[in-house]
């Protein structure tokens, strides 16, 4: 005996869509604000924090973001002695895996700005602060943009496996949904086509804004050239 | 907290852990070749002639890079045999990461080939090499230095991405895993474990292929970057 999929049934999944892009946005911002703490100890002139940053950096990304999962899951459930809800795990999970990737992003932008423009500045008689907040970071967000937008992709597509632990988003939904329908060769590719209708404008994005980068680089490039 | 750490009961079962490790690796090893070989036809016909073969392998490519890994595995696993077209689990975490990777190795190719200056192709064309030959010798290899670095990457994020294989019920580390922490109750003891596993895997995995890199392309050999 099982249902047919009908209206129903497809609200429930665009339910868990809408958690999807919740989850996503969440890590997003919490992410970038962890990240961006990440990227300037990277760059920092201090040495054991540019180590604590390169080991952060190094775990996150050398590990199955599932893993990370599962640890802050029976990890949180360790430290206060209660199985917790599905929610707090993955939204703590994807924050530090945003912001570990983020971080790495942006130190590779913020060190994609010529050391002449430090050089410059240092000569001009501005103190580090000042030149890293006014003249090195509005350089590096033009070039980190493309790729973070980039990674939001690879973000929204990761949530998928936070249906692994039970929290109900997009793919949870339609697997449950495939579980009291039984319409699998339906349902499966559907979810897929949400997300690629979400995940294929944002990649479009992240390419057009790198070619435009690449154009405003060259230029910039060509005019430091010597004649 | 109250709580006692045991690791003791994870060393008992360290035969089952690296069992699910060897079998991670070799998938990880087995789709990177098939994904490979499957990336270089793609690579090739978004280069090629026909405006419809380009479209559909620049269908494939995009379809595959803005899915999650995890729904394809279930299309594959529990859509599939709906037609009739049946695997294991182990099997279809095989197919799921070889299409994956297919995907993105595509696109890593098509930057090396882009890089191979126009200068090249028009000379092997002079020479009267027939276009596949071109592709192989005058595009395919040189480019292949080129993009070793980018592959190499996408090869360890592939062997962690493996992990949610095990939502499919094969039996990768990640699966094994999973099943000893049900039956004895230490959940993060044993996800601690398989984590320091992975990680130790992947700095492996990064090694062996830098090596294998100086060995494979001496300096005379490597085509330059664009």
């Amino acid at each position: 005996m099982s249902r047919d999929f009908g209206w129903h049934e497809l609200l429930f999944v665009l339910g868990g869509l809408r958690w999807t892009l919740v989850l996503s946005a969440v890590a997003l911002t919490v992410g970038s604000v962890g990240g961006f703490a990440v990227a300037l100890a990277r760059v920092s002139r201090s040495a054991p924090l540019r180590t604590l940053a390169i080991g952060y950096i190094g775990l996150l990304q050398g590990t199955p973001e599932l893993m990370q999962l599962f640890l802050v899951f029976y990890g949180l459930a360790v430290l206060t002695g209660v199985q917790i809800a599905p929610w707090p795990a993955v939204i703590l999970a994807f924050t530090l895996y945003a912001s570990a990737f983020l971080g790495e992003i942006w130190r590779a932008a913020i060190q994609a700005v010529p050391a002449t423009q430090w050089e410059a500045a240092f000569a001009l008689g501005l103190r580090r602060p000042v030149i890293m907040l006014r003249i090195v970071l509005p350089q590096a967000i033009r070039l980190a943009i493309p790729p973070t937008v980039g990674f939001l992709v690879q973000l929204i597509k990761g949530t998928s496996i936070a249906s692994i632990i039970g929290f109900v988003e997009l793919t949870r939904a339609g697997q449950l949904m495939v579980n009291v329908t039984f319409q699998p060769m339906l349902i499966f590719p559907l979810v897929a086509l949400m997300y690629f209708a979400i995940c294929w404008p944002i990649s479009l994005l992240s390419l057009r804004l790198e070619r435009r980068l690449d154009v405003g680089r060259r230029a910039i490039e060509g005019a430091a050239q010597p004649t | 907290m109250g709580y006692v750490f045991q690791f003791g009961v994870v060393w008992d079962h360290r035969w089952d852990l690296l069992n699910g490790a060897w079998l991670t690796l070799r998938l990880s090893v087995g789709a990177f070749l098939i994904g490979l070989w499957l990336a270089g036809l793609l690579a090739y016909a978004r280069q090629g002639a026909s405006t419809p073969i380009r479209k559909v392998a620049a269908a494939y490519i995009e379809f595959f890079r803005n899915t999650p890994l995890l729904v394809q595995l279930f299309v594959l696993y529990f859509s599939l045999p709906m037609l009739g077209f049946r695997f294991s689990a182990d099997q279809a975490a095989l197919v799921g990461l070889s299409l994956n990777f297919g995907a993105y190795g595509a696109e890593i190719l098509r930057g090396g080939i882009l890089s191979v200056a126009s200068g090249q192709i028009e000379a092997a064309q002079a020479l009267g090499l027939s276009r596949w030959r071109i592709f192989r010798h005058v595009v395919l290899i040189p480019a292949l230095s080129v993009c070793y670095p980018a592959l190499a990457s996408q090869f360890v994020l592939m062997m962690l991405g493996s992990s949610v294989v095990s939502a499919i019920s094969a039996t990768d580390l990640t699966a094994i895993t999973n099943t000893l922490q049900s039956t004895t109750f230490r959940s993060f003891e044993f996800y601690f474990v398989a984590t320091g596993l992975y990680l130790v895997m992947s700095l492996m995995a990064r090694l062996v292929l830098m090596l294998a890199y100086r060995w494979l392309f001496p300096p005379a050999l490597r085509g330059r970057a664009a």
